[in-house]
């Protein structure tokens, strides 16, 4: 496994999302309220591009009647079929025993130690000032 | 490493065999991209009046859809536009990475199931003519479809005969819910002309007749429309059967589209049963419900049965005959199909060939 540093933190603001290629695999990182997420940005159901999708809630119902909407801004909805997944853990709600989608550790990591590493950075230019946004792949 | 990652057009295209797509969607910016084709008349109609559905809302469809307009949401064009409404970017999107060679146009929502007639065929030679000049001539691999004012049957045979002979077009365009079921007398002047100009009749789900979606009355759900579609298809084919018009019309061919295809078997079977009783109700069926449909009807993919054990799928094909499927993605559409996921592993070459391309070539005379 190795370590990819993805951008400074502060490009990538909550609400935003930061699409990459590496090693061949396209990659989505978010930053939901704060929290730093990946995933493969490839639906397993037929293979369109997940993350371009909107980050909702999950409405579940316990009883007929009763609604929670939980996870908010937590679950990727497909652009094409709406198949959902937690961003989490990258677990699909429609088939959760067949699908899922990969899902990668996201950390924030002082410059400092970014630039001792082992991380692979091969396009940014990192210093020990700033803090970075690291996906294990 | 840390490139920008947008699945486009620009990435390599793997060398993919050539398939036709028998639904796409091309879809207008706006009504305005029509009044080329429209009499200033209409311009100032539809600014001033609209449109007046059958279904009792002035515009858009019965049940609100999953993803805007229906569609994928990368799908809409880098220039603006809702999804579909750029050539250029289905050629980049679509056509060219997956090698579409025959791509099969029907336009929805536009001169269907309105009340007022004469506007009614008025939009539907617009948008035929549309279809010629901003689609079919501008690139060899779409064919469009005849749209015709569907509940006017004098109207839409003139617009067919008009058609006729015409190589941009290989298909007559009808949906399944209607004023009426489609067999009944008011639409056999569209058969009639449809037969004689030798083009097929696509039925395609969906419709603006005015009727719930489901025979007993209308369901509080998007998903029940879904659902729906293939049940609608049902009681059009039914009584597209029943009322004889396979029996009238000996050359018609028919493909349904979009509806499914897991059900056909079914109602054959039902059909053919009842028909072996109820025969002296309806004479003019003079041979089994089931052998119209085998030889009449023809089935689009999209969306593609999907049943938890595939020796299911491969069963059902053997009752409809792996000649009669034609693939279709229903591009831009959100509930698109992907053309190298849908058909599971065990297919002879030979019937993955007619599957995705040959059978369609051989309905719609394409070489």
């Amino acid at each position: 496994m190795a370590r990819h540093v993805v951008a400074p933190v502060d490009e990538l603001p909550p609400g935003s999302r930061k699409f990459l290629t590496i090693d061949e695999r396209p990659i989505a990182v978010f930053n939901v309220k704060g929290e730093f997420f990946g995933l493969l940005n490839r639906c397993p159901h037929q293979g369109a591009a997940l993350c371009e999708g909107p980050l909702i809630g999950l409405a579940q119902s316990s009883e007929p009647g009763e609604i929670e909407y939980t996870k908010l801004g937590e679950i990727i909805r497909c652009p094409w079929h709406g198949w959902e997944f937690d961003i989490r853990t990258g677990q699909s709600y429609c088939d959760p025993k067949r699908f899922r989608v990969k899902a990668y550790a996201v950390n924030v990591e002082p410059g400092s130690s970014v630039v001792k590493g082992p991380y692979i950075a091969e396009t940014l230019k990192v210093s020990v000032e700033n803090d970075y946004v690291v996906v294990d792949l | 490493m840390n490139v920008q990652f947008r699945p486009s057009a620009d990435a390599p295209v793997t060398a993919k065999t050539a398939i036709a797509d028998c639904d796409i969607h091309p879809a207008r910016r706006s009504m305005k991209d029509l009044y080329p084709y429209l009499a200033k008349r209409w311009h100032d109609h539809l600014e001033t009046y609209g449109g007046h559905a059958y279904q009792g809302m002035m515009e858009g469809p019965p049940y609100p859809k999953a993803q805007p307009n229906a569609s994928r949401r990368d799908a809409y064009p880098p220039e603006g536009g809702v999804q579909g409404s750029s050539l250029s970017f289905m050629q980049q999107q679509h056509l060219d990475p997956n090698n579409v060679a025959l791509g099969v146009l029907n336009p929805l929502n536009t001169g269907q199931g309105l009340r007022n007639q004469e506007l009614s065929a008025a939009l539907a030679t617009a948008i035929n003519d549309w279809q010629i000049a901003e689609w079919t001539s501008k690139d060899s691999r779409l064919k469009g479809s005849v749209v015709v004012a569907n509940e006017d049957g004098v109207a839409s045979a003139a617009e067919i005969r008009k058609r006729a002979g015409d190589k941009n077009f290989v298909q007559v365009l009808l949906l399944s819910r209607n004023v009426e079921p489609l067999g009944q007398r008011r639409y056999w002047p569209i058969y009639e002309a449809a037969q004689d100009a030798g083009l097929p009749i696509g039925v395609h789900a969906f419709g603006f007749g005015g009727n719930p979606i489901t025979a007993s009355g209308w369901p509080s759900y998007y998903i029940e429309e879904m659902v729906g579609h293939s049940q609608c298809q049902q009681t059009a084919l039914a009584s597209i059967v029943l009322e004889g018009v396979l029996e009238r019309f000996p050359k018609l061919k028919m493909i349904m589209i979009e509806a499914g295809f897991g059900w056909a078997p079914s109602l054959a079977w039902r059909l053919d049963r009842v028909w072996q009783k109820l025969r002296s109700e309806v004479p003019h069926v003079k041979r089994p419900p089931s052998e119209y449909i085998k030889d009449h009807i023809w089935w689009t993919t999209q969306p593609m049965e999907d049943p938890e054990r595939r020796d299911h799928l491969f069963q059902t094909i053997d009752w409809i005959g792996w000649d009669k499927l034609l693939f279709a993605t229903d591009y831009p559409h959100w509930d698109y199909d992907e053309p190298s996921r849908v058909l599971p592993a065990g297919v002879s070459d030979a019937n993955r060939a007619a599957f995705y391309l040959g059978n369609a070539r051989e309905l719609y005379g394409i070489t």
